[in-house]
C-alpha cells in the first residue's frame, strides 16, 4: 500500500484552495513556460543549434553568465561580511545600512538601470573620477558586472544574517577555550555554519544577474561580441518577429542556469556531508 | 584604575578586536554608500538638476500621465490577484497534507528563476497574434500581447511567488490547533477564516503585498517584451523611463525614476517598521535582528 495521495483532514476550503492554486500556477505560470518548450519542440534540436551556434550567440551567453558568475562572487564575499556587521555590531546608523541592503530589490531596475548609467558615464560623478585614471567603466564590461552587483547584493547578506544570529556563542567560547585565536574560530568553526546559507545566497544571486535585463541595458552600451548580454538577444530577435529565435535563445538560458543551478546544489549537499547539518 | 576603565579594557574571547571591528563596519558603510546610496542620491540630483519646476513640467504630459495611470492599473489589478493566489496556496499547502507538496512549492517559485525576459517571451508565444490562441483572440477582438491583458499577465508572473512565500512560513508556524478550535465550537469555514486565519496572518499579507507592489510597480524586463511600446497606450512608467531615456529627455526620465525611487524608499521604510513593530506576526527570516 503506497501513501494516499491526499490525506483526509477536517478543515474546510479544500477544493476551493487547490482548486484556485492549480488553476492559476496553470494558466499564468505553466502554460507560458510550456508555450516556450512547445515553440522549441516544434522549432527542433538542429534548429536550436543552429541558432545558438553562432559567434554573436555565443559570445552573449558566455558574457552573462561569466559576468553573473563574478557578480555573485563579489556578492558572496561582501554578503557574508555586511551580514556579520549587521547581526554581530552595534553601532549608530546600523538601521539604516540594513535597511539600504534591501534597495535593489525596491528599486525597479530600469531605475536602477539609468542611475548606475549617470553616476559611471565618463562625464557622471564616478566615471569622472575613473576617466582621469584612464579607465573607462559605463559601455564596458565592467559597467555590467557593476549592474549584476547592484541587483544580486541583498540575497547573500539575507541568507546568512538569520543564521548568523542564531549561532550559539558557546561554540564560539569553547572554540576560544580550547586555545583558538579569533581569526582561527572564525575561519575553522563559524564560516562552515554560515557556508551552506552563503551558498544558496550565492546561487539566488547568480540566478538573478544571469536573467537580469533592465539595470544592464542601459550602461552595458550593447555592443554585438563585446557587451550584449544573453536577455537583449532574446528581445532583439523579438523585435524582428524570429520567435523560433528568440525561443530558442530562452531554452538555451534556461538548460545553462538548470545545469549551473543543479552543480550549485550538488556542491551544497557535499559541503553538508563534509561538515554536517547546522 | 576605575572599574570602568577596566570594564573597557577587558574584551571577550567571542569579540574582534576593536580594530577589526571598526574596519569591518567602515567596510561595509563604504560598500552600501558605493553602491547603494549613490545612485540613489543621483536619481533626484540628475531629476531635479534643471530645478524643480522643470522636473514637475516634465512629467505633466499626455505621455507620462498615460503611464503613471497605466501603471496604478496595472497594479491594482496584479496585486489582489497575486493576494487571492498567495491565500489560496498557502491555505492548501499548510492545511492539508498530501504528496508532491515539495514539488508544488518548487513550481510556485520557479518564476524567481526565471529572467523577467523569458518571461516576457513565454506570453509572447502563448498569445502573441501568430499563434492559433492568439490570433483567435485578436479576431475577437480581444488583443492580449501589445495590450493592457498581456502587461498584467507579465506582470503577475514575475510578482506570482510573493505572498504565497510570506504566508507559507509564517502559516506553518502557527500551526492548525487555533482553527480546529474554531471549527469545533461550530464556526463556519468563512467565518474562521475572517475572525482566527486572517488576523494571524495580517501582518505577513501586508508584508508580501508590499513587496509585490513594489515589484509589480516597477517591472521592467517582462513588460517590455509584451507591452510594444504604444506611446500613451501600453507604456508603463519604467517603459516610459527608457524611452525618455533613449530620447535624451534626461530630466523626464529621471523625474520618472524619482517617482519609483521615492514609492522604494516608502516600501523600505513601511517593511521596516513591520519588520520591528510586528516581528511576531512575519516569518522567521523575516524578523530584524
Amino acid at each position: 500500500m503506497g501513501r494516499p495521495l491526499l490525506y483526509r483532514s477536517p478543515m474546510p476550503g479544500l477544493g476551493l484552495s487547490m482548486g484556485i492554486t492549480l488553476t492559476m500556477l496553470s494558466l499564468i505560470v505553466l502554460l507560458p513556460i510550456g508555450a516556450l518548450l512547445l515553440q522549441g519542440v516544434s522549432y527542433g534540436a538542429e534548429g536550436i543549434w543552429a541558432t545558438v551556434n553562432r559567434e554573436r550567440v555565443w559570445q552573449a551567453l558566455f558574457l552573462s553568465f561569466r559576468l553573473s558568475l563574478f557578480a555573485a562572487m563579489f556578492n558572496l564575499v561582501l554578503g557574508v561580511i555586511l551580514a556579520w556587521v549587521l547581526v554581530r555590531y552595534r553601532f549608530p546608523g546600523r538601521r539604516i545600512l540594513d535597511a539600504a541592503v534591501d534597495l535593489p530589490f525596491a528599486l525597479p531596475t530600469a531605475v536602477a538601470g539609468i542611475a548606475l548609467t549617470a553616476l559611471y558615464a565618463p562625464n557622471g560623478a564616478f566615471g569622472a573620477l575613473f576617466k582621469d585614471l584612464g579607465w573607462r567603466i559605463a559601455y564596458t564590461q565592467w559597467g555590467i558586472l557593476i549592474a549584476l552587483i547592484f541587483v544580486g547584493l541583498p540575497f547573500v547578506t539575507r541568507t546568512v544574517q538569520p543564521v548568523i544570529a542564531e549561532i550559539e556563542r558557546e561554540v564560539e567560547e569553547a572554540s576560544a577555550t580550547l586555545g583558538a585565536g579569533r581569526f582561527h574560530t572564525l575561519t575553522r568553526v563559524v564560516w562552515p555554519m554560515l557556508m551552506p546559507a552563503a551558498l544558496t545566497g550565492f546561487a539566488l544571486s547568480l540566478a538573478r544577474a544571469v536573467g537580469e535585463y533592465g539595470s544592464v541595458i542601459f550602461i552595458a552600451g550593447n555592443k554585438p561580441l563585446v557587451t550584449e548580454i544573453a536577455p537583449l538577444l532574446i528581445v532583439i530577435q523579438l523585435e524582428e518577429f524570429s520567435y523560433d529565435g528568440a525561443a530558442a535563445i530562452g531554452i538555451a538560458m534556461l538548460v545553462i542556469s538548470f545545469l549551473m543551478l543543479l552543480f550549485i546544489n550538488l556542491t551544497q549537499i557535499w559541503s553538508r556531508r563534509r561538515i554536517g547539518y547546522v | 584604575m576605575s572599574d570602568a576603565t577596566n570594564l573597557r579594557a577587558f574584551r571577550a574571547p567571542t569579540d574582534e578586536a576593536p580594530l577589526a571591528r571598526w574596519l569591518l563596519i567602515g567596510f561595509a558603510a563604504l560598500a552600501l554608500a558605493i553602491l547603494v546610496f549613490a545612485p540613489l542620491i543621483v536619481i533626484f540630483a540628475e531629476a531635479l538638476s534643471k530645478g524643480w519646476s522643470a522636473a514637475l513640467s516634465s512629467l505633466n504630459n499626455r505621455d507620462a500621465l498615460a503611464a503613471i495611470r497605466l501603471t496604478l492599473l496595472v497594479a491594482a489589478i496584479a496585486v489582489p490577484v497575486n493576494v487571492v493566489f498567495g491565500i489560496a496556496a498557502a491555505w492548501f499547502i499548510t492545511r492539508f497534507d498530501f504528496r508532491g507538496k515539495a514539488f508544488l512549492i518548487t513550481l510556485i517559485d520557479l518564476p524567481f528563476s526565471v529572467s523577467p525576459v523569458v518571461a516576457g517571451l513565454c506570453i509572447v508565444l502563448l498569445f502573441g497574434a501568430n499563434t492559433v490562441i492568439g490570433s483567435w483572440l485578436v479576431a475577437m477582438g480581444f488583443p492580449i500581447v501589445f495590450a493592457l491583458p498581456g502587461i498584467v499577465l507579465a506582470t503577475i508572473f514575475v510578482t506570482f511567488p510573493f505572498v504565497a512565500r510570506e504566508l507559507i512560513p509564517v502559516m506553518i508556524e502557527q500551526g492548525r490547533a487555533e482553527e480546529e478550535a474554531a471549527l469545533t465550537l461550530g464556526a463556519s469555514g468563512w467565518h474562521m477564516f475572517f475572525t482566527v486565519t486572517l488576523p494571524n496572518i495580517r501582518w505577513a499579507l501586508l508584508y508580501g503585498v508590499l513587496l509585490c507592489n513594489a515589484r509589480a510597480m516597477g517591472e521592467f524586463g517582462a513588460v517590455a517584451v509584451v507591452s510594444g511600446k504604444i506611446r500613451g497606450q501600453t507604456t508603463t512608467m519604467p517603459v516610459m523611463i527608457e524611452m525618455f531615456y533613449n530620447e535624451y529627455l534626461s530630466v523626464a526620465a529621471f523625474s520618472m525614476a524619482a517617482l519609483l525611487a521615492f514609492l522604494a524608499l516608502v516600501t523600505l521604510l513601511l517593511k521596516t517598521l513591520l519588520e520591528q513593530r510586528h516581528a511576531a506576526g512575519l516569518s522567521a527570516s523575516r524578523k530584524s535582528h
